[in-house]
Protein backbone atom coordinates (compact mmCIF):
# COMPACT_ATOMS: atom_id res chain seq x y z
CA UNK A 1 0.00 0.00 0.00
CA UNK A 2 1.38 3.43 -0.92
CA UNK A 3 1.26 6.50 1.32
CA UNK A 4 -1.33 8.08 -0.96
CA UNK A 5 -3.53 4.94 -0.78
CA UNK A 6 -3.46 5.87 3.13
CA UNK A 7 -5.15 9.14 2.59
CA UNK A 8 -7.69 7.81 -0.13
CA UNK A 9 -8.65 5.19 2.17
CA UNK A 10 -9.59 7.79 5.30
CA UNK A 11 -11.64 9.05 2.72
CA UNK A 12 -15.66 8.02 2.73
CA UNK A 13 -15.67 4.82 0.63
CA UNK A 14 -18.08 4.70 -2.31
CA UNK A 15 -19.85 1.89 -1.19
CA UNK A 16 -20.98 2.95 2.11
CA UNK A 17 -22.23 6.35 0.71
CA UNK A 18 -24.17 3.71 -2.03
CA UNK A 19 -25.94 2.40 1.14
CA UNK A 20 -26.88 5.44 2.49
CA UNK A 21 -28.54 6.88 -1.05
CA UNK A 22 -30.39 3.18 -1.30
CA UNK A 23 -31.83 3.46 2.20
CA UNK A 24 -33.19 7.11 1.86
CA UNK A 25 -35.07 5.94 -1.19
CA UNK A 26 -35.78 2.67 -0.31
CA UNK A 27 -37.07 4.26 2.46
CA UNK A 28 -39.22 6.86 0.36
CA UNK A 29 -40.53 4.29 -2.01
CA UNK A 30 -41.90 1.90 0.67
CA UNK A 31 -44.05 5.10 2.37
CA UNK A 32 -45.31 5.37 -1.51
CA UNK A 33 -46.17 1.89 -2.03
CA UNK A 34 -49.25 1.19 0.79
CA UNK A 35 -50.81 4.10 -0.87
CA UNK A 36 -54.12 3.60 -2.88
CA UNK A 37 -53.59 3.53 -6.39
CA UNK A 38 -56.41 6.38 -6.71
CA UNK A 39 -53.80 9.16 -4.70
CA UNK A 40 -51.98 10.16 -7.95
CA UNK A 41 -54.95 10.91 -10.04
CA UNK A 42 -56.40 12.79 -6.91
CA UNK A 43 -53.34 14.67 -6.69
CA UNK A 44 -53.87 15.77 -9.88
CA UNK A 45 -57.20 17.23 -9.91
CA UNK A 46 -56.55 18.50 -6.92
CA UNK A 47 -53.78 20.73 -8.48
CA UNK A 48 -55.97 21.38 -11.34
CA UNK A 49 -58.36 23.04 -9.12
CA UNK A 50 -56.02 24.68 -7.50
CA UNK A 51 -54.82 26.20 -10.75
CA UNK A 52 -57.89 27.91 -11.19
CA UNK A 53 -57.03 30.23 -8.39
CA UNK A 54 -53.45 30.16 -8.26
CA UNK A 55 -50.35 29.28 -10.31
CA UNK A 56 -48.91 26.84 -9.09
CA UNK A 57 -46.40 23.73 -10.19
CA UNK A 58 -46.71 19.90 -10.10
CA UNK A 59 -44.21 20.02 -6.94
CA UNK A 60 -45.64 22.63 -5.00
CA UNK A 61 -48.27 20.15 -4.08
CA UNK A 62 -47.98 17.31 -1.97
CA UNK A 63 -51.25 14.61 -0.87
CA UNK A 64 -50.20 12.29 2.05
CA UNK A 65 -52.20 9.27 3.02
CA UNK A 66 -51.81 8.37 6.70
CA UNK A 67 -52.91 5.04 8.00
CA UNK A 68 -53.31 5.06 12.05
CA UNK A 69 -55.25 2.33 13.48
CA UNK A 70 -58.80 2.50 11.98
CA UNK A 71 -58.46 5.90 11.17
CA UNK A 72 -56.79 7.41 8.21
CA UNK A 73 -55.86 10.65 7.38
CA UNK A 74 -55.60 12.31 3.93
CA UNK A 75 -53.15 15.15 4.03
CA UNK A 76 -52.84 17.79 1.51
CA UNK A 77 -49.97 20.19 1.37
CA UNK A 78 -49.95 23.14 -1.01
CA UNK A 79 -47.52 25.39 -1.61
CA UNK A 80 -48.32 29.05 -2.38
CA UNK A 81 -46.14 31.13 -4.24
CA UNK A 82 -45.26 34.42 -3.17
CA UNK B 1 -48.64 -30.04 -4.78
CA UNK B 2 -45.44 -28.59 -6.33
CA UNK B 3 -43.75 -25.87 -4.87
CA UNK B 4 -43.64 -22.75 -7.51
CA UNK B 5 -40.67 -20.70 -6.97
CA UNK B 6 -40.36 -17.77 -9.23
CA UNK B 7 -36.80 -16.38 -9.61
CA UNK B 8 -36.84 -12.85 -10.63
CA UNK B 9 -35.30 -9.31 -9.78
CA UNK B 10 -36.85 -6.22 -11.62
CA UNK B 11 -33.17 -4.88 -13.26
CA UNK B 12 -32.16 -6.82 -16.42
CA UNK B 13 -29.01 -8.61 -16.35
CA UNK B 14 -28.29 -10.03 -12.63
CA UNK B 15 -28.32 -13.05 -13.70
CA UNK B 16 -32.07 -14.53 -13.19
CA UNK B 17 -32.05 -16.99 -16.04
CA UNK B 18 -28.51 -18.45 -14.67
CA UNK B 19 -29.71 -18.78 -11.52
CA UNK B 20 -33.34 -20.53 -12.91
CA UNK B 21 -30.68 -23.20 -14.64
CA UNK B 22 -28.78 -23.38 -11.68
CA UNK B 23 -31.31 -24.13 -9.27
CA UNK B 24 -33.41 -26.45 -11.11
CA UNK B 25 -30.42 -28.40 -12.19
CA UNK B 26 -29.20 -28.63 -8.22
CA UNK B 27 -33.43 -29.99 -7.52
CA UNK B 28 -32.69 -32.36 -10.24
CA UNK B 29 -29.46 -33.83 -9.08
CA UNK B 30 -30.59 -34.40 -5.31
CA UNK B 31 -33.46 -36.30 -7.43
CA UNK B 32 -35.93 -33.95 -7.17
CA UNK B 33 -38.49 -33.90 -9.96
CA UNK B 34 -38.35 -30.09 -11.30
CA UNK B 35 -39.67 -28.54 -14.25
CA UNK B 36 -38.17 -24.79 -15.26
CA UNK B 37 -40.24 -22.37 -17.36
CA UNK B 38 -38.94 -19.44 -19.27
CA UNK B 39 -41.24 -16.33 -18.68
CA UNK B 40 -39.45 -14.36 -20.54
CA UNK B 41 -42.06 -14.51 -23.88
CA UNK B 42 -40.06 -13.22 -27.16
CA UNK B 43 -36.94 -13.33 -26.40
CA UNK B 44 -36.28 -16.83 -24.82
CA UNK B 45 -32.46 -17.45 -23.62
CA UNK B 46 -33.08 -20.07 -20.85
CA UNK B 47 -32.65 -22.95 -23.56
CA UNK B 48 -29.14 -21.26 -24.66
CA UNK B 49 -27.88 -21.96 -20.91
CA UNK B 50 -29.43 -24.88 -20.72
CA UNK B 51 -28.14 -26.39 -24.16
CA UNK B 52 -31.53 -27.24 -25.61
CA UNK B 53 -32.11 -24.39 -27.92
CA UNK B 54 -32.04 -27.39 -30.59
CA UNK B 55 -34.28 -29.40 -29.27
CA UNK B 56 -37.23 -26.73 -29.03
CA UNK B 57 -40.53 -27.47 -30.98
CA UNK B 58 -42.86 -26.46 -28.76
CA UNK B 59 -43.18 -23.52 -26.29
CA UNK B 60 -45.16 -22.37 -23.14
CA UNK B 61 -47.75 -20.54 -25.59
CA UNK B 62 -48.35 -23.53 -27.45
CA UNK B 63 -49.54 -25.44 -24.46
CA UNK B 64 -51.47 -22.02 -23.34
CA UNK B 65 -52.97 -22.02 -26.83
CA UNK B 66 -53.63 -25.97 -26.72
CA UNK B 67 -51.65 -25.71 -30.00
CA UNK B 68 -49.46 -28.77 -27.71
CA UNK B 69 -49.77 -31.03 -25.21
CA UNK B 70 -47.27 -29.91 -22.23
CA UNK B 71 -45.79 -33.61 -22.58
CA UNK B 72 -44.94 -32.41 -26.35
CA UNK B 73 -43.58 -29.27 -25.10
CA UNK B 74 -41.66 -30.05 -22.10
CA UNK B 75 -38.07 -30.98 -23.44
CA UNK B 76 -35.77 -33.37 -21.02
CA UNK B 77 -32.81 -32.23 -19.73
CA UNK B 78 -29.41 -34.41 -21.02
CA UNK B 79 -27.90 -34.11 -17.84
CA UNK B 80 -30.12 -34.70 -14.94
CA UNK B 81 -32.87 -37.41 -15.10
CA UNK B 82 -35.47 -35.40 -13.04
CA UNK B 83 -35.28 -32.25 -15.09
CA UNK B 84 -37.69 -30.87 -17.70
CA UNK B 85 -37.45 -27.32 -19.58
CA UNK B 86 -40.64 -25.43 -20.77
CA UNK B 87 -39.03 -22.93 -23.03
CA UNK B 88 -41.11 -19.31 -23.32
CA UNK B 89 -42.39 -18.41 -27.28
CA UNK B 90 -40.91 -16.32 -29.71
CA UNK B 91 -43.85 -14.68 -30.54
CA UNK B 92 -44.02 -10.78 -29.75
CA UNK B 93 -47.27 -11.11 -28.65
CA UNK B 94 -46.44 -10.17 -24.93
CA UNK B 95 -50.13 -10.65 -23.57
CA UNK B 96 -50.22 -14.73 -24.96
CA UNK B 97 -49.72 -15.27 -21.42
CA UNK B 98 -52.94 -15.51 -19.19
CA UNK B 99 -53.23 -15.89 -15.98
CA UNK B 100 -55.60 -18.59 -16.82
CA UNK B 101 -53.41 -20.62 -18.93
CA UNK B 102 -50.10 -20.36 -16.93
CA UNK B 103 -52.50 -21.73 -14.01
CA UNK B 104 -53.65 -24.56 -16.02
CA UNK B 105 -49.85 -25.59 -17.03
CA UNK B 106 -48.51 -24.81 -13.24
CA UNK B 107 -51.89 -27.57 -11.86
CA UNK B 108 -50.74 -30.01 -14.85
CA UNK B 109 -47.31 -29.95 -13.45
CA UNK B 110 -48.22 -30.60 -10.21
CA UNK B 111 -50.43 -33.31 -11.33
CA UNK B 112 -47.81 -34.96 -13.32
CA UNK B 113 -45.53 -35.21 -10.17
CA UNK B 114 -43.58 -32.33 -10.23
CA UNK B 115 -42.30 -31.32 -6.85
CA UNK B 116 -40.96 -28.19 -8.26
CA UNK B 117 -41.64 -26.00 -10.38
CA UNK B 118 -38.86 -22.80 -11.46
CA UNK B 119 -40.51 -19.98 -13.45
CA UNK B 120 -37.81 -17.92 -14.81
CA UNK B 121 -38.94 -14.55 -14.72
CA UNK B 122 -38.18 -11.79 -17.52
CA UNK B 123 -36.65 -8.28 -16.41
CA UNK B 124 -38.92 -5.68 -15.54
CA UNK B 125 -42.42 -5.26 -13.71
CA UNK B 126 -44.59 -5.89 -16.74
CA UNK B 127 -46.96 -8.59 -17.63
CA UNK B 128 -44.61 -11.31 -18.35
CA UNK B 129 -43.00 -10.57 -14.88
CA UNK B 130 -46.34 -10.33 -13.51
CA UNK B 131 -47.42 -13.75 -14.67
CA UNK B 132 -44.29 -15.15 -13.28
CA UNK B 133 -44.32 -14.36 -9.80
CA UNK B 134 -48.20 -14.57 -9.13
CA UNK B 135 -48.61 -17.81 -8.58
CA UNK B 136 -45.02 -18.60 -6.29
CA UNK B 137 -44.90 -19.78 -3.38
CA UNK B 138 -41.38 -18.92 -2.80
CA UNK B 139 -39.29 -16.17 -4.40
CA UNK B 140 -35.89 -15.79 -5.26
CA UNK B 141 -34.76 -12.39 -6.13
CA UNK B 142 -31.43 -11.87 -7.73
CA UNK B 143 -29.53 -8.88 -6.62
CA UNK B 144 -26.25 -7.45 -7.70
CA UNK B 145 -23.99 -5.66 -4.75
CA UNK B 146 -25.26 -2.63 -6.83
CA UNK B 147 -27.70 0.49 -6.26
CA UNK B 148 -30.02 0.26 -9.29
CA UNK B 149 -30.60 -3.43 -8.70
CA UNK B 150 -31.03 -3.16 -5.20
CA UNK B 151 -33.65 -0.66 -5.50
CA UNK B 152 -35.20 -2.67 -8.34
CA UNK B 153 -35.34 -6.14 -5.87
CA UNK B 154 -37.03 -3.86 -3.48
CA UNK B 155 -39.74 -2.99 -5.69
CA UNK B 156 -40.23 -6.76 -6.73
CA UNK B 157 -40.35 -7.56 -3.00
CA UNK B 158 -43.24 -4.99 -3.07
CA UNK B 159 -45.18 -6.38 -6.00
CA UNK B 160 -45.02 -9.70 -4.63
CA UNK B 161 -46.46 -8.52 -0.70
CA UNK B 162 -49.05 -7.07 -3.06
CA UNK B 163 -50.25 -8.53 -5.98
CA UNK B 164 -48.88 -12.04 -5.88
CA UNK B 165 -51.70 -14.56 -5.35
CA UNK B 166 -50.60 -15.11 -1.81
CA UNK B 167 -50.73 -12.17 -1.28
CA UNK B 168 -54.34 -11.44 -2.55
CA UNK B 169 -55.70 -14.56 0.10
CA UNK B 170 -53.81 -13.35 2.80
CA UNK B 171 -51.05 -15.50 2.77
CA UNK B 172 -47.26 -14.47 2.26
CA UNK B 173 -44.31 -15.65 -0.59
CA UNK B 174 -41.52 -16.45 0.93
CA UNK B 175 -38.97 -14.40 -0.16
CA UNK B 176 -35.30 -15.39 -0.17
CA UNK B 177 -32.12 -13.09 -1.29
CA UNK B 178 -29.58 -14.17 -3.70
CA UNK B 179 -26.29 -11.91 -4.76
CA UNK B 180 -24.62 -12.40 -7.77
CA UNK B 181 -21.45 -11.13 -9.00
CA UNK B 182 -20.21 -11.06 -5.56
CA UNK B 183 -16.40 -9.24 -5.80
CA UNK B 184 -15.03 -9.41 -1.69
CA UNK B 185 -11.81 -7.62 -2.64
CA UNK B 186 -13.92 -4.91 -4.00
CA UNK B 187 -16.26 -5.21 -0.78
CA UNK B 188 -12.86 -5.05 1.29
CA UNK B 189 -11.91 -1.69 -0.17
CA UNK B 190 -15.05 -0.57 0.17
CA UNK B 191 -16.02 -0.24 -3.77
CA UNK B 192 -18.89 -2.20 -3.82
CA UNK B 193 -21.57 -3.07 -1.16
CA UNK B 194 -21.05 -5.86 1.19
CA UNK B 195 -23.57 -8.56 1.30
CA UNK B 196 -24.68 -7.37 4.64
CA UNK B 197 -25.81 -4.13 3.52
CA UNK B 198 -27.61 -5.60 0.69
CA UNK B 199 -29.70 -7.79 3.14
CA UNK B 200 -30.34 -5.04 5.81
CA UNK B 201 -31.34 -2.56 3.01
CA UNK B 202 -33.67 -5.28 1.43
CA UNK B 203 -34.62 -7.32 5.32
CA UNK B 204 -35.02 -10.46 3.56
CA UNK B 205 -33.30 -13.68 4.43
CA UNK B 206 -30.13 -14.50 2.59
CA UNK B 207 -30.29 -17.67 0.13
CA UNK B 208 -27.01 -17.49 -0.88
CA UNK B 209 -23.87 -15.27 -1.99
CA UNK B 210 -22.67 -16.15 -5.71
CA UNK B 211 -19.18 -14.64 -6.23
CA UNK B 212 -18.47 -12.62 -9.39
CA UNK B 213 -16.43 -15.58 -11.45
CA UNK B 214 -15.34 -16.01 -15.04
CA UNK B 215 -16.30 -19.68 -14.84
CA UNK B 216 -19.97 -18.50 -15.34
CA UNK B 217 -19.54 -16.69 -19.09
CA UNK B 218 -17.14 -19.98 -19.56
CA UNK B 219 -20.31 -22.40 -18.27
CA UNK B 220 -22.47 -20.15 -20.27
CA UNK B 221 -20.61 -20.12 -23.74
CA UNK B 222 -20.96 -23.66 -23.27
CA UNK B 223 -24.84 -24.46 -22.22
CA UNK B 224 -23.41 -25.62 -19.00
CA UNK B 225 -25.64 -24.77 -15.73
CA UNK B 226 -23.15 -23.19 -13.75
CA UNK B 227 -24.17 -25.67 -10.84
CA UNK B 228 -22.32 -28.38 -12.96
CA UNK B 229 -18.97 -26.72 -12.50
CA UNK B 230 -18.02 -28.49 -9.21
CA UNK B 231 -14.37 -27.18 -9.43
CA UNK B 232 -15.66 -23.27 -9.56
CA UNK B 233 -16.75 -21.26 -6.20
CA UNK B 234 -20.48 -20.24 -8.54
CA UNK B 235 -20.83 -23.52 -9.05
CA UNK B 236 -20.11 -24.63 -5.17
CA UNK B 237 -22.05 -21.46 -4.34
CA UNK B 238 -25.03 -22.84 -5.94
CA UNK B 239 -24.71 -26.17 -4.69
CA UNK B 240 -24.88 -24.26 -0.84
CA UNK B 241 -28.12 -21.91 -2.20
CA UNK B 242 -29.54 -24.74 -2.92
CA UNK B 243 -29.18 -27.01 0.04
CA UNK B 244 -30.34 -23.92 1.66
CA UNK B 245 -33.31 -24.12 0.04
CA UNK B 246 -34.09 -27.34 0.70
CA UNK B 247 -33.97 -26.45 4.80
CA UNK B 248 -30.19 -27.70 5.29
CA UNK B 249 -28.05 -25.01 7.44
CA UNK B 250 -24.93 -24.37 5.47
CA UNK B 251 -22.41 -21.51 6.34
CA UNK B 252 -21.60 -18.85 3.68
CA UNK B 253 -18.65 -19.20 1.70
CA UNK B 254 -16.45 -17.12 -0.93
CA UNK B 255 -17.25 -13.88 1.33
CA UNK B 256 -14.10 -13.05 1.54
CA UNK B 257 -10.59 -12.47 -0.56
CA UNK B 258 -8.62 -15.48 -0.49
CA UNK B 259 -5.51 -15.32 1.38
CA UNK B 260 -2.95 -15.00 -1.61
CA UNK B 261 -0.80 -12.01 -0.21
CA UNK B 262 2.96 -11.99 -1.40
CA UNK B 263 3.79 -12.76 1.98
CA UNK B 264 1.39 -15.24 2.68
CA UNK B 265 2.72 -16.97 -0.95
CA UNK B 266 6.05 -16.79 0.20
CA UNK B 267 5.10 -18.89 3.28
CA UNK B 268 2.87 -21.54 1.78
CA UNK B 269 5.33 -22.06 0.14
CA UNK B 270 8.49 -22.41 2.40
CA UNK B 271 6.08 -24.52 4.64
Amino acid sequence: MSIFDYFKSSKKNTASIAKERLQVIVAHERSKRNQPDYLPALQQEILEVIRKYVSIDQDQIDVQLENNGDCSILELNVTLPD
Amino acid sequence: MAKIIVVTSGKGGVGKTTTSAAISSGLAMRGHKTAVIDFDIGLRNLDLIMNCERRVVYDFVNVINGEATLKQALIKDKRCEDLYILPASQTRDKDALTKEGVEKVLNQLSDDGFEYIICDSPAGIEHGAFMALYFADTAIVVSNPEVSSVRDSDRILGILQSKSRRAELGQTVEEFLLVTRYNPGRVENGDMLGVDDVQEILATTLLGVIPDSESVLKASNQGLPIIHDKESDAGQAYQDAVARLLGEKVDHRFLSVESKSFFQRLFRRSA
